[in-house]
């Protein structure tokens, strides 16, 4: 059971839900950057929750089945098509045996994901068969020519479309403030939360770097390392915030303004260079 | 100790020191997903069952923090031993002296996988970072930065002042667990022959 890879895309890695609880030994979680998106393609091929998909930047993916498998493209919005017939994203898709699957141009958003049933079955790290960019742990980027194995189906693929609408240009997510809110004068809160931000090139799965007007800090002494998790706005030297991905560094040394809330996370991964993004101070504190 | 909010799936425990901070990591560790900074402790999970779970914990007893010993031959031919033993004030073999004089404590983990800040080494070594970082150190570099050492786990960038190298893996897969050093660790660099 594996697919042959044709054309390995932009950036193509294998993803699941992330290898948490390592932070102590210098690994972060990885794992899928929109989780609800993998979760979806999961569950319409039939597949555990756990399953390893593929996390494809910018599209440019083809693959050769060489057995029969059923497949789901989810995410970011592409032309997909089985043996140049175009196919609809977001329901279960068949790939006959000696098929090839195209991911092609992205149409809107950024990460678009494919199950396939039985799940990517490469070999894990960690407990994980997420590849960490920031840390180079676990498997490759896909590359030309390598094989890509597939595990036993284990669940019966759903018949249904799962809804989902492409991100356009813009994205709004809850913040938690602090840790570090109060290194910060009223006005950079203020600021953080009141102006729009815009994602910059120097975007990736460690973290969106934003440009905008830049943040005072009141307290300038140096912060000692400090631990931070996925979604910390942390506000590097020159005054800009750092939203971290799922690659995130396990310890940073500039203070964390405020962190986004879970349930939004997703939205950051399919934000392009020149979105814009917008805090909202969540009213719940926990 | 202050608890500060940290997003919706973790709290941050702010401490006075790294001493306090290994402490509450040393309580927490066994109860809870947690992570050790410089003087912080971050506390994964629902922020609400933490804030309950570190107000029904006391911090550890510091000796009680401490984990087993580690011992790390290292041989003592560093790029930058020169440096430092000018920028200390020390010839270079009083370097090596001061570096294996007494153990160091493995603090908090970051940078790379494997790789841990060591702290509580002799206070003589203080020397500032290189002024232009190396775009590439070797795996097994073992350093200094302000009062700290480390060994690099794998090769990668680093600014670090580098005194000797080591054959010890710090980070390796197929091991149990896979890095070498963890938090609470007492290290002793050894000199070895080249």
């Amino acid at each position: 059971m594996t697919f042959l890879v044709e054309r390995a895309g932009v950036f193509t890695t294998v993803q699941d839900r992330g290898r948490p609880g390592w932070s102590d030994l210098g690994v972060s979680e990885s794992g899928a950057f929109d989780r609800l998106a993998a979760h979806q393609a999961n569950a319409l091929v039939g597949n555990d929750d756990s399953a390893a998909v593929l996390e494809v930047l910018g599209g440019d993916l083809v693959l050769v089945a060489r057995h029969h498998h059923v497949v789901a493209v989810t995410g970011a919005s592409v032309e997909v098509a089985v043996d140049d017939r175009p196919v609809a994203q977001g329901r279960a898709v068949s790939v006959p045996a000696g098929g090839r699957l195209t991911i092609g141009r992205v149409v809107a958003g950024v990460r678009t994901y494919v199950a396939v049933a039985g799940g990517i079955a490469v070999p894990d790290v960690l407990g994980s068969r997420s590849y960490d960019t920031l840390a180079g742990l676990g498997p490759d980027p896909l590359s030309v020519h390598a094989h890509l194995p597939v595990g036993p189906p284990s669940g019966r693929p759903a018949d249904v479309d799962v809804t989902w609408s492409p991100r356009l240009g813009e994205a709004t997510v809850d913040v938690v403030l602090g840790p570090r809110d109060d290194w910060f004068p009223t006005r950079s809160v203020d600021t953080l939360l009141g102006e729009p931000w815009i994602v910059t090139a120097h975007s990736d799965r460690v973290g969106l770097r934003l440009s905008g007007t830049a943040l005072e800090r009141s307290v300038t002494t140096e912060l000692p390392s400090e631990p931070c998790v996925r979604g910390s706005i942390q506000v590097a030297a020159d005054g800009l915030p750092i939203v971290f991905g799922p690659d995130h560094p396990v310890t940073g040394g500039y203070p964390v303004i405020a962190v986004v809330t879970d349930a939004h996370l997703d939205r950051l991964a399919q934000l392009r260079p020149g979105d814009q993004l917008r805090f909202t101070r969540t009213p719940r504190m926990p | 100790m202050r608890v500060l909010p940290c997003g919706d799936r973790a709290v941050l425990l702010d401490c006075a020191s790294l001493d306090e901070a290994r402490r509450w990591h040393a309580a927490l560790r066994d109860e809870a997903d947690v992570t050790l900074g410089a003087r912080t402790v971050l506390v994964h999970g629902d922020p609400a069952a933490s804030r309950a779970l570190v107000a029904r914990t006391r911090p550890q007893d510091l000796e009680h923090t401490v984990g087993e010993l580690v011992e790390i031959p290292v041989v003592y031919d560093g790029d930058d031993l020169d440096d430092v033993a000018r920028l200390t004030g020390l010839t270079p073999s009083e370097v090596v002296e001061a570096h294996t004089g007494r153990p160091w404590i493995a603090t908090f983990a970051g940078f790379a996988p494997g790789f841990v800040y060591l702290s509580g080494g002799d206070p003589r070594l203080d020397v500032p970072r290189r002024s232009t970082p190396r775009t590439r150190v070797p795996a097994g570099s073992v350093g200094l930065a302000g009062t700290l050492s480390g060994v690099y786990p794998r090769p990668s960038p680093g600014g670090w002042q580098l005194i000797g190298r080591t054959y010890v893996p710090m980070w390796d897969l197929d091991a149990d667990p896979p890095a070498r050093l963890r938090p609470g660790a007492r290290v002793q660099f050894v000199e070895a022959r080249r």
